[in-house]
């Protein structure tokens, strides 16, 4: 790789032992990844220094443990126990870790929400903004177009390229740690031009309305396209902040796509052609009637069971709007004494919630508003569930696996009434 | 019996040299929901290895899907010992060169010829990253190309 001056300075050690450690994991990072160059960035979205209960006692068993350990020896992945200096870069916190109010609902043991609550201190100690959420964008982080970004979180960075027009692969831990202390990631991928263009055209043959449409027209596309870049052309008028967010968000689960164009609709696709950058598309997949009921036959294989006993919300993290309009179906109805509700957003998000009433409408239905995580991150559903109802194609392709039960999906109309029934009742498009 | 041996030219993503035997998948691996790193198994509902160890393996797979938390996953498995030996794939993402970077297994991409044609499960391979070479010795004869 050619480094700049100033990156080889911190890859001298000129600039601490710490900035040192993160330049060279980045070179071997750009090696791997064959990039020429480093390209400045001044928007990192991370989990610097998160911790839990294995990594604490792997490194304390090696004699380093502590927060300054994990950072150099997982984040950094460096060989020497190094002090972790201020962040270089605008940092911010991804979700994890455990909601401060409610961290015994969630299941957590006191000690590893005090460990949550350390790594915490640690980071924020270290200039990291907490953002605690999957949505950085509906909590204060929104990069203009063309900004340069280290991000993790698919969800997240499928919807800074496609939604916002910024630049960012899909970044890991350990890059993001390093890009932090340097301010610097590998050249590649989605900083450049030329990989930006789309590669399959999607056919949609009717108008995508709901947010469940959005959902499993994302699924289908992450499934045919993997980690390609799909150009949607079809109807779309009710392309929403929500709806591209679980578009995006089903998308990099069921398959890789870290960026899609929507002709019309998204900052770089004006029209079909500008998205393909004068180029032939490589296939050409219609979506239609039949291809949204195998999307949707798919999501719902992993459950037989009616009887819902969990119902959980917010993946990714629930906008203002989701958890008013979530708290108006719940209106007048209560959540059933055989079932959990749980919704999760952002601490931002629910600070709002709080003072307009919506959070304490939740609690009067019966359902909770939480923060911070997700049950899949967390590992953390209601004890005794055997069966989850949820609206979110990503979480239903995640939390069956990670927790072992049964998940049906549908709309967020079924979510709310299978919590308020305990039975599900959704109706197949 | 004569042995079968095919030759495999790629380029190095991470130096090193390993040998093992080959665990081989078309299917794309998510890391973080995808695997479990403490026991080095598939964990994905629909995936063709779901319950299939991958540790002490040459895995050979098309390359890394799903979540960010891949490399972090990935590199789990090297602290708890079930990482894979080795890693030969076809399409280069960030997600599958920070893991292969933090789990220090040597590691190939950019073939002159598609691995997963060539190579199949219980396959020997070697794999000399640092000059890009693998060399299969093929587990039956008149099997793979």
């Amino acid at each position: 790789m050619k480094l700049t001056a100033q990156e080889q300075s911190m890859l001298d050690g000129r600039d601490g032992k710490a900035r040192q450690k993160a330049m060279e994991l980045l070179v071997r990072y750009g090696e791997a990844l064959a990039a020429e160059r480093f390209v400045a960035t001044d928007n990192i979205a991370g989990v610097p220094g998160s911790s839990n209960s294995f990594l604490q006692k792997y490194y304390q068993q090696k004699g380093g443990g502590g927060y300054d350990a994990i950072f150099s020896f997982f984040d950094l992945d460096s060989d020497e126990l190094v002090e972790v200096p201020k962040a270089t870069a605008h940092t911010c916190h991804l979700q994890g870790g455990y909601d401060p109010d409610n961290w015994q609902i969630l299941g957590a043991t006191p000690e590893s929400f005090k460990i949550s609550q350390e790594s915490e201190a640690f980071i924020a100690g270290r200039g990291v903004q907490i953002l605690k959420t999957c949505t950085p964008y509906l909590a204060g982080n929104v990069p203009k177009k063309g900004d340069h970004c280290a991000w993790m979180e698919s969800s997240a960075v499928v919807y800074c390229n496609s939604v916002l027009g910024a630049r960012t692969n899909t970044e890991g831990r350990e890059s993001t740690s390093a890009a932090m202390l340097t301010g610097v990631i590998p050249d590649w991928g989605f900083h450049r031009d030329e990989n930006r263009l789309g590669s399959h055209l999607i056919e949609v043959d009717f108008e995508i309305e709901s947010v469940m449409d959005w959902g499993m027209l994302g699924y289908f596309v992450g499934e045919a396209v993997q980690e390609r870049i799909p150009v949607l052309s079809g109807r779309f008028g009710s392309a929403d902040l929500i709806r591209h967010k679980h578009f995006g968000a089903a998308a990099a689960s069921s398959g890789g796509v870290e960026m899609y164009h929507i002709a019309g609709v998204t900052p770089e696709a004006p029209s079909v052609e500008a998205a393909f950058g004068g180029r032939k598309p490589v296939e050409v997949i219609p979506y239609g009637l039949a291809e949204k009921r195998r999307t949707y036959d798919n999501l719902n294989s992993k459950a037989t069971d009616t009887q819902v006993d969990y119902v959980m919300l917010g993946c990714p993290h629930y906008s203002l709007g989701q958890i008013r309009s979530a708290a108006a179906m719940l209106e007048g109805r209560r959540v059933s004494a055989n079932c959990k509700l749980w919704i999760f957003t952002s601490r931002a998000v629910k600070a709002v919630a709080d003072a307009q009433g919506l959070s304490k409408q939740l609690r009067d239905g019966g359902a909770v508003l939480l923060t911070d995580t997700c049950s899949s991150i967390s590992q953390a559903v209601p004890p005794g569930t055997k069966v989850a109802a949820l609206d979110s194609a990503k979480q239903t392709h995640y939390l069956p696996a990670i927790m072992n039960i049964q998940a049906w999906f549908g709309s967020t109309q079924d979510c709310i009434n299978a919590a308020v029934t305990g039975r599900w009742n959704g109706v197949r498009p | 019996m004569s042995v079968h041996i095919v030759m495999l030219k790629g380029r190095k993503v991470v130096g090193g040299v390993a040998e093992g035997e080959a665990l081989v998948t078309r299917q794309t691996i998510s890391g973080w929901g995808g695997i479990n790193p403490m026991l080095g198994t598939v964990t994905e509902t629909r995936h063709e290895l779901r319950g299939v160890s991958f540790k002490d393996k040459i895995l050979v797979f098309p390359g890394a899907k799903g979540s960010s938390g891949w490399s972090a996953v990935f590199h789990m498995t090297r602290l708890s010992g079930t990482a894979p030996k080795a890693m030969l794939f076809n399409e280069m993402t960030t997600k599958v060169a920070l893991g292969a970077v933090v789990m220090r297994v040597p590691s190939i991409t950019d073939f002159d010829r598609d691995p997963l044609e060539v190579i199949e499960t219980g396959d020997w391979v070697k794999v000399d990253a640092d000059r890009g070479l693998v060399e299969v010795r093929k587990a039956a004869l008149g099997t793979g190309s």
